[in-house]
């Protein structure tokens, strides 16, 4: 066995310079050579307590893969991952590692952890490079002939379908929109997750038996109820958080103004920044985007790369309560993108019905309240005005009320969520599942995985036990 | 992919064509609309279903060739494939309680006023039928419209067909000689539909209009669509698309409609091979 390395830093990933990214949609970091890789893998120290993998919300053996990149075997790390973990490529690049798996790491305690993320992306690249059409050799069960529907082909019904089908289940997956991969398709961009690997994940499936339908809108093309009639025993919803918020503030019809899914969408899903593309998209001079998170650094980050000259983030709480990944907010501050914190806008203000500029308040942070967090508070007289282009407003999202509204006795809160069990999924009609975003609120990727899972081996036991009785 | 079972040309602009779409056309009602995509490359763009065959499997859209998208559908012909076909999306038309109806079409929004036409008729409403077009070439459907309608009146701007003058002109006209209608529904350009709401509204009588603003999705993921009725941000996607025409904001609408025109006019050119 080498000798461990025990550099306090993770191996540097190679990325592409700022001021080159910024004009292109390529990926910003293009990933570990083999090299680099053997020695990443060299920092991990095996420790007995594995901290990593409780940090994992789909329990991936982390030291045991990392082993098996330490000694060079690469398809056995991943045979590792993706005996937990449907889609590394996707989680290796936007996992939150930092407050999951790498959060606990022994050796984050004295400089930085290892990079587990970083390595997960390895080997998963490595391997659709290298054997793209390889069949993963899952112990697949015998079929089972009974029918379950997946609605939604985000992260969570993804990672449903998958482990339902190597359960022996026959899986429907129901796609809205044209092209399966949910959010990972439409809101993550290309720079961050080229699609391409989505759509090699979504292949995988496909080869392994999980059927998928686009253009179908359930709650509109078909219903829930209409699976059920149709033989589809048990249904997994997982139709993410699709509805944009809005701020309420005057202007905000003003031509200009998009909410952050309309611009990811027409950037992502129907690729406007490809002059072989028809979609149009407009963004002008200046461009501000409201909201401190993933999906705010996204639209500032992909409207720069469109052409945008300034691109400012607009954000009413401090850098330190921003809910974005510290990784996003530096890579977006290397490209330019401007930051103006505690800051909140009162009005857009138009000119002819289109953009000219954005009234803002200065804000400042009370002391912290019960929940802990500091409310931002509005400094009176603080108005100022600033000459804008168009405005993205990404202040969050909602689920979607479409199956809600078509599904009889499906119980919601008030927020419109979905009520299900925490550890099963399971809603309050028994056949009926549901996980990710449309739970719990806009979360993560790889949280929607975690509730994809649990609900698969609900399913399955639900399953089991109708046809016992 | 889905089949173009029959393409007509209507005029020179207005296009129909008849899809194979059988779970559309399974649960469809007048008033709701599809997206489609051409191709890989193409937009999604909204139409509003004209007609359906639930046995055959069919739905039908009737669109005018005015940007990229629609040239591109409009040279399509039968047995051809469109990539994408979704639907049914938005509200269907509440015809409910509906007993003397006067249905207001300008071009192409005869072709949609149609199917609620035919269902009012069929439900035993007396239904009125104002058809306005530019003029007589542009005129379409006239035979299916008077067979959807109780009365037929067919008005053109310069008075080669019908009568010489505005569907608004008709409209005040038939209020005026006594007609009592419970319903006004209108569907056709904005600045048509503002018109006659602005009328109607003098005269107190419920109005509804037809939205179909630009649109990614549908199903109210992209908020694109936004409209602004009784002074309250709503998305025509699924709120709608018929809203009271006495609460739209009709310019905000039209001002929003303009967003790409721009865009538009120049991949128009290049689609139709002028640089």
């Amino acid at each position: 066995m080498a000798d461990l390395n025990m550099s306090l830093k993770k191996t540097p990933m190679p990325e592409q310079e700022p001021d080159v990214r910024n004009k292109n949609f390529e990926e910003v970091s293009t990933g570990y050579t083999a090299l680099m890789a053997h020695e990443e893998a060299m920092r991990c120290l095996n420790c007995k307590n594995r901290p990593c993998v409780a940090g994992c919300p789909v329990n991936v053996a982390i030291p045991d893969f990392i082993q098996a990149v330490a000694e060079n075997r690469i398809e056995d790390a991943y045979l590792i991952i993706t005996n937990t973990n449907s889609l590394p490529a996707v989680c290796g690049r936007v996992c939150p590692q930092e407050s999951q798996c790498e959060l606990p790491c022994v050796r984050g305690k004295k400089g930085e952890p290892v990079g587990i993320g970083r390595l997960e992306r390895y080997v998963a690249d490595y391997m659709l490079l290298n054997h793209p059409d390889d069949k993963k050799e899952t112990v697949k069960a015998a079929a089972k002939g009974i029918k379950v529907a997946v609605v939604g082909s985000g992260p969570s019904g993804l990672t449903c379908a998958s482990d339902l089908c190597d359960m022996g289940y026959d899986v429907t997956v129901f796609e809205a929109l044209h092209k399966a991969g949910g959010v990972l398709v439409y809101g993550i961009p290309e720079f961050r997750l080229p699609k391409v690997i989505v759509e090699k994940e979504i292949n995988r499936l496909i080869e392994k038996g999980v059927k998928v339908c686009v253009d179908t809108v359930i709650g509109k093309t078909l219903t829930i109820q209409e699976l059920r009639d149709d033989g589809f025993e048990a249904i997994f919803i997982g139709s993410g958080a699709g509805l944009p918020n809005f701020m309420n503030i005057p202007g905000e019809s003003l031509n200009g103004v998009f909410s952050a899914n309309e611009f990811l969408t027409r950037t992502n899903l129907m690729k406007a920044y490809r002059s072989d593309y028809d979609t149009p998209i407009f963004f002008g001079d200046h461009v501000a985007v409201v909201g401190g998170g993933n999906v705010a650094m996204d639209c500032a980050r992909a409207a720069k790369r469109l052409g945008a000259e300034r691109v400012s983030i607009i954000y009413r709480r401090s850098e330190q309560e921003m809910p974005a990944r510290i990784e996003e907010v530096h890579h977006a501050k290397e490209e330019g993108i401007e930051f103006h914190i505690l800051t909140n806008p009162t009005q857009i203000i138009g000119e002819n019905g289109w953009v000219k500029a954005i009234e803002c308040v200065k804000m400042e942070l009370s002391e912290p309240g019960p929940d802990g967090r500091r409310k931002p508070v509005v400094i009176p007289g603080s108005e100022f005005v600033t000459d804008v282009s168009s405005v993205i407003i990404a202040i969050g999202t909602s689920p979607n009320p479409l199956i809600k509204n078509t599904t009889e006795g499906l119980e919601t809160n008030r927020h419109g969520c979905i009520v299900a069990d925490d550890e099963t999924g399971q809603t309050s009609i028994p056949y009926i599942f549901a996980g990710g975003d449309t739970v719990t609120g806009a979360a993560t990727v790889i949280l929607a995985m975690g509730a994809g899972k649990k609900s698969a081996v609900a399913i399955d036991n639900y399953l089991k036990g109708c046809y016992h009785e | 992919m889905f089949k173009i079972l029959e393409k007509k040309d209507l005029n020179s602009e207005v296009v129909y064509q008849k899809i194979y779409a059988p779970l559309i056309a399974k649960k469809c009602e007048p008033g709701q609309f599809i997206i489609l995509r051409v191709n890989e490359a193409g937009e999604r763009i909204p139409l509003t279903i004209e007609d359906y065959d639930r046995e055959e499997g069919w739905v039908s859209i009737v669109f005018q060739k005015v940007g990229k998208t629609t040239l591109l559908l409009g040279s399509l012909n039968a047995g051809d494939q469109i990539l994408d076909f979704v639907g049914p999306l938005g509200k269907a038309s509440d015809t409910e309680d509906m007993k003397n109806v006067c249905v207001v079409g300008g071009g192409l929004g005869c072709a949609i006023a149609l199917p609620q036409s035919k269902k009012l008729l069929k439900s035993g409403a007396h239904v009125d039928l104002i058809a306005g077009f530019r003029n007589r070439d542009l005129v379409i459907l006239e035979d299916e419209m008077k067979k959807a309608s109780s009365n037929f009146f067919l008005m053109t701007d310069d008075g080669s067909a019908g009568t010489k003058g505005v569907v608004t002109v008709k409209l005040k006209e038939l209020i005026d000689a006594g007609n009592k209608y419970d319903t006004v529904i209108a569907v056709g350009p904005l600045v048509m539909m503002k018109f006659v709401s602005l009328l109607t509204k003098e005269y107190g009588i419920r109005t509804i209009v037809s939205m179909n603003p630009i649109m990614i999705d549908g199903t109210g993921m992209c908020g694109g669509c936004r409209l602004t009725v009784d002074g309250k941000t709503v998305f025509a996607c699924v709120d709608g698309p018929d809203f009271d025409g006495h609460k739209v904001n009709f310019d905000e609408a039209m001002r929003r409609l303009t967003m790409y025109k721009e865009k538009e006019k120049h991949s128009c050119n290049l689609f139709r091979g002028i640089e």
